[in-house]
């Protein structure tokens, strides 16, 4: 830092300059260990998925396996699901949490209400896998309770009439309990940063509630609002335990399927489960990049 | 007069009533386990297996490891960025993230396949384990340990330690650490939080620990799958907690999402 800066203040000394771009510079050695381990466990385990995904049995250059996946209408239906599940628990879980941040900073409950719902989000926001999952079949699988207290209050057999927990909508509402939390955590502070003077200015040059809310306040918050929600999508998307847990094998996820091909090479082609994991990294970076860009626009007003 | 909103009232008790239910179900399930009265017995019950204190064992030391190789990994790391590199900044935290890009399930799998054939077997190991949730660890660890300096003066006290002829293990343990210490507990508590409960890589990778107990006797009995469900909540709960008191005004604090 210092070199640099005396450099720059003699433009006359070329020849140190010149030499000083071409030094290695040796403290980047001081990341070395942590490069190191970057490379070992996160980059070459992708690497090895994308390259397998496209390797054929015999150890050739393939297609096939990327192919397969379109061809093969199960695999089309896990992603289908994942995706749905993704979507309905990331627009749900977002305008939910979004309300409910709403409700406790500047809905005019008591401050206990605030600090009691940003505390249980944090803890419910890392609440999951196999705990959330059992927690809900005790809520409402067969012998759960409010599945008891539907039956006998409207004295119908559920079971009977073919309602089932184990679907897209059984496993979304599970989902749930840590999207809307997290959708909270990241909002709240949002809501706070929103300004008192805007509201004023708003008022004085005549403007209602709605416009308040139409005009500047939606607007500002969107980015966050659509970041959240992007990250919530990538949060149901790679999840694994809550559904394994939850219904086995029942609800066919992309991550269920990989994790099935890992017990035991289910899919009887090492290729395509390689390509399917290779989809969901895909899907996954495009949902990161999202994440970014809206970040950024975000703090546009944040200072 | 602070006009009484009904809308956030309601949308509070709707946001409770959907924190509390399955708690509170799972409470009354666990609870039934002798037939025709409310006991705590498949808490004993679930209290009297070895098999319990094996695997919860097998989490805790599990997590401790993970805390203190991610420590050793991030500390210097961040430090070091800090002090010489503030330039790669943004490739370090890039890389931190990528447990977002990668689900657990997709890095276990490339994990796998890559460390469970020549040249290099792991997979007998618990290498890929360790490395699997310090990769869940780095975005909290991070965020802390990066929060923690940016409210040093990690220059002058590094040059002031060099001065007095401290080499660099003094300076990290004696100069840096002590100095991050609160803001770093963050990042440890989650991690901790995380591991305890993590069923994804211990499962993939055929490890003991708790959350594949957990879900083995889930499969085969009733009422104390639910009981231990609700100790492992009691146990995110007091680790948020406690995290929380000490974390309170310092920075880092923050989290973005755990392990499903």
């Amino acid at each position: 830092m210092s070199e640099q800066s005396i450099t720059r203040q003699n433009p006359g000394s070329a020849p140190p300059a010149r030499s000083s771009r071409f030094k290695i510079n040796w403290d980047y050695l001081g990341l070395a260990p942590f490069f190191l381990f970057a490379i070992c466990f996160l980059l070459l385990p992708s690497a090895s998925i994308f390259v397998r995904s496209f390797t054929g049995t015999d150890g050739s250059f393939t297609f096939d396996n990327i192919t397969a996946i379109f061809q093969g209408r199960d695999f089309i239906n896990a992603y289908k699901t994942s995706l749905s599940v993704s979507v309905i628990t990331a627009v749900g879980g977002g305008i939910f949490g979004f309300l409910l941040a709403y409700a406790v900073i500047l809905g005019g409950l008591p401050r206990w209400a605030r600090s009691f719902m940003l505390t249980f989000s944090g803890v419910a926001s890392n609440f999951a896998g196999v705990p959330l999952a059992f927690a809900f079949i005790a809520t409402m699988g067969n012998a759960g309770l409010v599945t008891q207290m539907i039956e006998s209050i409207f004295n119908v057999d559920l079971r009977a009439a073919g309602f089932s927990i184990y679907t897209i909508w059984g496993l979304s509402i599970v989902y749930m309990y840590f999207q809307f939390p997290l959708m909270v955590l990241i909002m709240a502070p949002a809501l706070d940063g929103l300004r008192k003077e805007w509201k004023e200015a708003c008022e004085n040059l005549g403007g209602t509630e709605i416009h308040y809310w139409r005009y500047i306040a939606l607007p500002i918050l969107m980015p966050t609002l659509l970041g959240t929600m992007i990250l919530l999508f990538g949060n149901a998307f790679g999840a694994y335990a809550t559904a394994y847990a939850f219904s086995g094998s029942f609800i066919n996820l992309v991550s269920i399927v990989i994790g099935a091909q890992i017990q035991g090479d289910v899919l009887y082609n090492p290729g395509l489960g390689n390509a399917l994991a290779l989809g969901m990294i895909l899907i996954m970076s495009v949902t990161m990049i999202g994440y970014i860009a809206m970040g950024r626009r975000a703090a546009r007003w944040q200072r | 007069m602070k006009r009484v909103n009904i809308v956030a009232w309601i949308v509070f008790i709707i946001g409770i009533t959907y924190f509390f239910l399955p708690l509170i179900s799972t409470l009354e399930f666990s609870m039934r386990m002798v037939k025709g009265k409310y006991t705590f017995h498949a808490f004993e019950v679930a209290f009297q297996d070895p098999e319990f204190y094996i695997n919860f064992g097998y989490s805790l030391f599990w997590g401790v490891l993970t805390i203190v190789c991610s420590l050793i990994l991030v500390v210097p790391t961040v430090y070091w960025v800090h002090w010489k590199l503030p330039k790669l900044r943004p490739i370090v935290e890039f890389i931190t993230l990528m447990p977002f890009v990668t689900p657990a399930v997709v890095l276990v799998f490339g994990l796998i396949r890559l460390y469970g054939s020549p040249p290099i077997i792991l997979t007998n190991t618990p290498v890929p384990l360790i490395a699997g949730y310090i990769v869940l660890s780095f975005p909290y660890m991070f965020r802390s340990v990066d929060a923690g300096l940016r409210a040093i003066d990690v220059k002058t006290l590094t040059e002031a330690a060099l001065s007095m002829g401290a080499g660099w293990g003094v300076i990290i343990t004696k100069v840096i650490f002590p100095n991050i210490r609160v803001a770093i507990l963050s990042g440890v508590f989650l991690t901790f939080a995380i591991v305890m409960g993590e069923f994804t890589f211990a499962s993939l990778l055929s490890w003991p620990a708790f959350g594949p107990y957990l879900e083995e006797i889930g499969a085969m009995r009733a009422y104390t799958p639910q009981a231990l469900s609700l100790v492992s909540f009691a146990l995110t709960w007091s680790l948020i907690m406690v995290m929380q008191r000490l974390g309170r005004g310092a920075p880092g604090s923050e989290q973005v999402a755990g392990a499903h």
